[in-house]
């Protein structure tokens, strides 16, 4: 087979030092200092491993990932070194396997994924790891997703042949408000020691005692209880460090999962939801190195309850006569449409919500323009950003808010508040806020004659409202957003709305129809399509071309503080990133 | 398609008039009959139980695929974990589980988990076993129970508290729980 085809290249410009690496026969070129797991994996050769991850560290502790590897013999002096049949020089393979996932790649090395040497280690290292392992498959959450489980089942050996008496350690113990430890099951691999103190910078993690009696513990008086505690449960390759929020609810295995985008603040951290049928059971990290890395923060992975809430919305309802009447789509939508048409535009305001969809905002805009009026804005969120992922800005989409309706979020609040206090509003429309919570009063929400809620849960606002409008949360919703750093993400439905409620695109397409407007706009796609045609910084995109891991679209100067100390450990080759 | 003629069988005049075949059924009543008598006479006879009032249920062989029920082992220890295998692997979906932690001041605390609820629809299952077959904790057996009946749908569902009542207790089984694990 004539030689090499290049592995795909590092994009950097200065052309990469290429080295020739043969991986179970076939010769390949690597960028020299790639970690071999990587060159195997880019070659789809696979190495099974536990300890090794691309954003941390690599210390080498759990051996899983040996393989046999070879180099051409030093020639003696005036010998001509050997060549095979490809012309490249011979490998010696060397007697005892070296680990892939901490050594690097080098001119002429031969690495065998799949010889006998290479499975007869791991059959060993599997046969090691189980010895004291305790037989809680049926009863532990990481069961189905379960890596010791995955390479038992591919590399080990399906019987055991320890007789002695396992060694019995701490189970079930409480080392944080979100995340349990069952030291049984730890394979010591020290993952979530690394990430606490390598990302995280709260190293309160450690292993105590030796040998087979090694422990993971938290340090004594400490708890882990960041904001990232939970990651360390996803990286954990076993099922020591499980989510007190996820314990015992559902087996993973009847968990569906739906590209999402977190919602908690606007970084809009990739994530997947997985849920089984109509209700979501948890929230991972997605990986995304222009975002969030492989990480998230607790309170955004764990803020979605409320989708499951019993308090949410399922009917359009009016008020007859101080209550509350269920009514159809139909009329509630005219209800709406006979208090604001004929209404003077100033005494119209909308207050609309940045965690709205672009395609939700640009329909709110429409809906403004037909009404005619100038009051239209959304309800901005300051809060504490941290040093890692967290923003301060806790709407999702404030760059979206901004760059649609044109203004900046929260420049007419003052003012429509104003004319709230004074009386001077007869229609108000709250999209997606809880008014009563975002600093209205309630004695100035009582003089609005017709005050309409398009929101998800059963709150006071909605309770003091003409019209209530139930839409659809986030995980039930398609729809773009731009994060703070300018970039446009998409997120897909995972669970359906519950009852009667209906997409809130698809309201305030209506209500605009209901109010004079017109348009051929059936899709989230053609929606999206408009807003191209319409928003210079979506020139050229469309909802397809968005992608998975999205596209920047406005220039921030806004930094992410955790990506940028990954890119230096990169640059000094600490991790592979 | 293609078509295929078939030659009609040529009857004889006794064979038209259905005289032979008249011959032919006496001759394999008659011949049920004179061996019934026989039976009789010999004092063995082979004859139709009379269901449900006689019931044939102490000769069901140990195999019998009856309802599937949940047992209990000789320290009363709930032996089903709530791993929800049967779940995942029950063809017509009839198993629903709500697993549940067990509370740290229970004596088995550190079985950890254990169904909060258990629900199988016996309008759903087919007794096929499988159940029984995949699960890890020898928890969940087909009986020998098989006249279930009800009034309604929801009477033909059975909750934890039912499956237990048909499982009753087994002795012998593997208890992975106990201090050796
Ligand atoms: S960590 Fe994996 S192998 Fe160990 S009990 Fe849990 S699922 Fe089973
Ligand atoms: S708890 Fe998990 S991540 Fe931490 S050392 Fe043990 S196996 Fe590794
Ligand atoms: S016997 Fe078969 S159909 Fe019935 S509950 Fe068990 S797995 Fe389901
Ligand atoms: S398979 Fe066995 S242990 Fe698991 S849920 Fe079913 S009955 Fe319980
Ligand atoms: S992955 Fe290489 S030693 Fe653990």
């Amino acid at each position: 087979m004539p030689a090499p085809e290049a592995a795909p290249a590092p994009a950097a410009p200065p052309p990469a030092d290429l080295v020739n690496v043969q991986i179970d026969g076939v010769w390949l070129k690597f960028p020299k200092g790639t970690r071999m797991i990587e060159a195997c994996k880019q070659a789809k050769k696979e190495v099974p491993h536990y300890c090794y991850h691309p954003k941390l560290s690599s210390p080498g502790n759990c051996r899983m990932c040996l393989v046999e590897m070879g180099m051409p013999p030093r020639p003696a002096p005036g010998q001509e070194p050997e060549k095979d049949e490809h012309g490249m020089p011979k490998i010696g393979w060397m007697p005892r396997p070296v680990i892939a996932c901490a050594n690097t790649v080098a001119e002429g090395m031969g690495i065998r994924t799949e010889s006998t040497l290479t499975q007869e280690v791991r059959k060993g290292v599997m046969e090691f790891l189980l010895i004291n392992h305790p037989l809680d498959c049926p009863i532990c959450d990481q069961a189905g997703e379960c890596r010791l489980q995955e390479f038992s089942v591919e590399h080990g050996k399906g019987e055991s042949r320890f007789r002695e008496e396992k060694v019995k350690k701490p189970k079930n113990v409480d080392i944080g408000p979100r995340v349990r430890l069952d030291d049984e099951r730890c394979i010591m691999c020290s993952r979530c020691i690394r990430f606490t103190a390598e990302i995280a910078d709260a190293p309160v993690l450690g292993f105590t005692e030796r040998g087979s009696y090694t422990t993971l513990a938290v340090h004594p008086g400490k708890r882990l209880e960041h904001n990232y505690s939970l990651n360390t449960v996803d990286i954990c390759p076993v099922g020591a460090l499980t989510s007190n929020d996820f314990r015992f609810q559902q087996r993973v295995w009847f968990l569906t999962e739906t590209n999402s985008i977190c919602q908690g603040c606007g970084r809009g951290c990739n994530m997947e939801t997985h849920a089984r049928g109509d209700t979501i059971y948890r929230q991972t990290p997605r990986e995304n190195n222009d975002v969030n890395s492989n990480w998230m923060c607790d309170r955004g992975r764990l803020d979605f309850h409320f989708v499951n809430s019993e308090f949410r919305l399922t009917d359009p309802m009016v008020k007859n006569q101080g209550k509350h009447e269920v009514t159809s789509w139909k009329k509630a939508i005219q209800a709406v449409a006979n208090a604001a048409v004929g209404v003077k535009g100033e005494e119209i305001a909308i207050i609309a919500s940045a965690r709205m969809t672009n395609e939700e905002l640009f329909f709110v805009k429409q809906l403004a323009k037909i009404l005619g009026t100038e009051n239209v804005d959304v309800i901005p969120r300051l809060g504490e950003g941290d040093n890692y992922l967290s923003a301060a800005d806790k709407n999702p989409n404030s760059n979206g808010a901004k760059l649609i309706l044109g203004s900046e979020p929260g420049s007419k609040l003052a003012g429509i508040t104003e004319l709230m206090s004074r009386g001077r509003l007869r229609v108000v429309l709250a999209l997606g806020e809880n008014l009563l919570k975002c600093g209205f009063e309630r004695r100035d929400l009582e003089k609005i004659p017709s005050l309409v809620t398009l929101h998800i849960l059963a709150n006071a606002s909605a309770e003091l409202s003409q019209i209530v409008l139930p839409g659809n949360a986030y995980a039930e919703k398609r729809g773009s957003m731009i994060n703070v750093t300018g970039r446009l993400q998409r997120m897909d439905r995972a669970v359906n709305a519950p009852g009667n409620a209906r997409d809130t695109w698809e309201i305030l397409r209506d209500l605009v129809v209901a109010c004079g407007g017109s348009n051929g706009l059936h899709s989230i796609e053609d929606v999206f399509s408009r807003l191209a045609a319409e928003v210079p910084a979506f020139q050229g995109l469309s909802f397809a071309k968005i992608g998975d891991l999205g596209v920047p679209v406005l220039e921030t100067d806004e930094k992410i503080p955790l990506l940028e100390r990954e890119k230096e450990r990169k640059a000094k080759g600490i991790i592979v990133g | 398609m293609a078509i295929i003629t078939v030659q009609r069988p040529k009857l004889a005049w006794h064979e038209k008039a259905f005289i032979s075949t008249l011959f032919k059924g006496l001759k394999i009543t008659l011949s049920h009959a004179l061996r019934t008598f026989l039976q009789i006479a010999g004092k063995k006879p082979k004859v139709t139980m009379e269901y449900p009032e006689q019931k044939w249920d102490d000769q069901l062989p140990d195999y019998y695929r009856g309802a599937p029920a949940l047992v209990t082992d000789e320290h009363e220890r709930e032996r089903c974990v709530s791993c929800q295998l049967c779940e995942f692997i029950c063809p017509p979906k009839a198993i629903t589980i709500t697993p549940g932690e067990i509370p740290s001041d229970d004596p088995w605390a550190k079985v950890e988990k254990r169904p909060k609820e258990f629900e199988i629809d016996m309008i759903r299952c087919i007794y096929c076993g499988m159940c029984e077959e995949v699960c890890p904790e020898q928890a969940i057996f087909l009986r020998k129970d098989y006249a279930i009946t009800g009034l309604s749908r929801k009477e033909m569902v059975h909750d934890k508290k039912r499956l237990y009542e048909i499982g009753g207790q087994r002795v012998g089984l593997v208890n992975k729980w106990n201090e050796l694990k």
